[in-house]
């Protein structure tokens, strides 16, 4: 899967650390996948399990200090991202490559028309007037349900979805080849929520976006995701299609995550917790980063670190007891 | 059996420059002794106004409250006194309710040194019970909010709910904040507690998941309004007003081989500022006509199922 000739992006044992007051936090410890063009790829994990820095690296916006991109590569087509000169990048960011950000209450500038703010993204990108800028930034807004009349209104005039619309168009402004999602709903109401997903999903349908998903929501993931990996302390800890994942998780994580949720779709008397708590990112648990919380550990899985390995066609897991769980 | 705690009527609204913002609206329930009440509903729908002026965080506009069959709606301060020590809340966002400069221990003790029950020694004996109770180490007395996760934080903020052995707790949005691993840890804390003390919870939340798996009984509310009410498990079997059924249905589902029937939501959601009567969802309801325009009132639809939609046995087929 990872050497895939058709992978439109793939990342290769990434590693970003953080440096604070002297300690080193280990955000991300060589993660790697690969998406294929016009399909959509799920990141799924707790609060900070590394996602947002997985993105942000992908971007190469993470703030540099405290943060470092430590090893890895990001092929985009091909062309690794993470050697690009800062002027090239540019060029990449909110064209070829852009970002939804988490909460659309601090994503846009409060003292500049919504219009304007969509407008602005496309002149960076494209030579023409500010009048043409400004008639496709009103044409994005229709693209996302909005009158193009409110093209003169402040973002404190827009409701919550609203102005996640608006950065969504601001994204997609300049027809990006790869999105990347964080958390796009999660500040949203689900009524509202469930309106911007089928947007989402209907805009890569037209325009065969790529898009990576970043969300904590098991449910989000399953509704637009075709493959997916769950993130756990900065590593992949599992990763396949959807199919795979929803119905044969192996991981004792992704498994955990499955019981730990109340769903709509069946009646638990009782919610199975994960016990303990994610591990201090600047103090990893040796071995697999997940034994202290683990109900199958023993001490070989305090040993040493554990490998990726496919487990079945397409279907990563990184814990040394699972072909035994599965039997 | 006797309801602990019934609202009639209530009403709640706040002056706003642009006018009455009618943030609960003619609200009328029970609660009985021992049972979870769901209250469910998108953001400002009136559902944490409505937990807040019960246990009389804020005043009431109109309508009446009752505790225990006594009507509390007009109590004074000495009443008041007396009432907080078995109504408590736990709020959602457990970083800011509680005080940074006070440690663990002192945050739990707080209340009990107020009501004026306990000695110095009592009080610190009562504060290890309940941490005990809610399971933090006892290491962490001395431990400022700020050195606890999320999880933890909200394990002192139930501590101190506790403390005074109230009947009746509001849980304003208490899982909200934390992650799914940790949420789990903390509803099954609340299931336990509840069991164990014979607790009366209002668990208030946005999350249609956590309040079917948490509740007995449910009511939604739209825009101030009760728009439907009844047993947890009914609410989700039969959905009757149309709002309810557009929320459950919008809710993403993790079952990826069954996709279910969505019904979008076309707008947004009106201003609750000097609404018009009639029904408040009509604008966003594909089965409004002209009755609608007509205020809405809970009717008994199914035994024991209450819902405020005109057209509800037309939809329904009841």
């Amino acid at each position: 899967m990872s050497n895939n000739a058709t992978s439109f992006l793939e990342v290769k044992d990434l590693v970003v650390e953080y440096t604070s007051e002297g300690s080193v936090i280990h955000a991300v410890n060589g993660v790697s996948f690969a998406l294929e063009r016009g399909k959509t790829f799920g990141l799924v994990g707790e609060t900070g399990a590394g996602k947002t820095s997985i993105a942000k690296a992908i971007l190469r916006i993470l703030p540099d200090p405290p943060a470092k991109i430590r090893n890895g590569q990001i092929l985009l087509d091909g062309i690794d991202l993470l050697t690009l000169e800062e002027k090239d990048m540019r060029k990449i960011r909110g064209r070829r490559v852009s970002m939804i950000f988490q909460d659309p209450m601090t994503a846009l500038n409060p003292i500049m028309k919504v219009g304007k703010q969509i407008a602005e993204v496309i002149k960076l990108h494209n030579k023409i007037s500010n009048k043409q800028a400004e008639a496709e930034a009103g044409k994005m807004l229709e693209l996302v349900g909005i009158p193009a009349e409110r093209f003169n209104e402040y973002p404190h005039q827009f409701s919550g979805g609203m102005k996640q619309r608006v950065i969504i168009a601001m994204a997609l402004a300049c027809n990006p080849e790869l999105l990347l999602a964080d958390e796009p709903t999660t500040a949203l109401d689900v009524t509202i929520q469930a309106q911007v997903l089928e947007m989402i999903n209907k805009l890569k349908r037209d325009l065969n976006t790529s898009m990576i998903m970043i969300s904590h929501n098991l449910g989000v993931v399953a509704e637009i995701c075709d493959d997916l990996a769950v993130i756990y302390a900065g590593e992949v800890v599992e990763l396949g299609s959807k199919e795979t994942i929803f119905d044969r998780a192996a991981h004792p994580y992704t498994v955990g995550l499955f019981s730990a949720v109340p769903t709509l779709d069946e009646e638990k008397e009782r919610l199975v917790p994960i016990i303990g708590l994610p591990p201090d990112p600047s103090n990893l648990p040796a071995g697999c980063h997940f034994h202290p919380r683990c109900p199958w550990a023993d001490e070989a899985c305090e040993r040493e670190s554990i490998p990726l390995r496919e487990i079945a066609p397409g279907h990563f897991c990184r814990c040394i007891k699972v072909s035994a769980q599965e039997n | 059996m006797t309801a602990l705690v019934e609202v009639k009527n209530l009403k709640k609204y706040f002056e706003t420059p642009r006018g009455m913002l009618h943030a609960v609206d003619d609200v009328s329930f029970s609660i009985e002794r021992g049972k979870t009440m769901g209250i469910v509903g998108e953001s400002g729908c009136g559902k944490s106004t409505l937990g807040r002026v019960i246990i009389h965080l804020l005043d009431s506009t109109d309508g009446q409250i009752f505790f225990e069959g006594k009507d509390i709606t007009h109590a004074n301060p000495r009443q008041l006194r007396k009432l907080r020590e078995n109504m408590k809340i736990i709020f959602q966002d457990p970083y800011s309710s509680l005080n940074p400069r006070l440690t663990v221990e002192e945050t739990i003790k707080e209340p009990l040194i107020i009501s004026k029950k306990y000695s110095a020694k009592a009080a610190n004996d009562e504060a290890e019970r309940l941490m005990n109770m809610v399971g933090i180490d006892q290491r962490l007395r001395l431990a400022y909010p700020h050195e606890l996760d999320g999880g933890r934080r909200q394990r002192v903020g139930i501590a101190r709910a506790l403390a005074l052995n109230p009947k009746f707790i509001v849980c304003d949005e208490p899982v909200s904040a934390l992650d799914v691993s940790i949420q789990a840890q903390v509803l099954n804390l609340l299931q336990d507690l509840q069991d164990q003390f014979e607790l009366t919870y209002m668990f208030v939340t946005h999350d249609l998941s956590v309040v079917r798996h948490i509740s007995d009984d449910i009511c939604v509310m739209y825009l101030g309004k009760l728009v439907e009410t009844c047993e947890s498990k009914e609410l989700f079997k039969h959905p009757l007003h149309p709002y309810t059924q557009a929320l459950i249905s919008a809710v993403p589902t993790i079952d990826i081989h069954h996709k279910k029937e969505r019904v979008i939501l076309e707008g947004e959601i009106t201003s609750p500022i000097n609404p018009k009567p009639g029904c408040r969802f009509k604008k966003r309801c594909t089965y409004h006509t002209t009755q609608c325009n007509e205020p809405q009132h809970l009717e008994e639809v199914l035994p024991r199922h209450f819902v405020a939609c005109c057209r509800v046995r037309e939809i329904n087929h009841i």
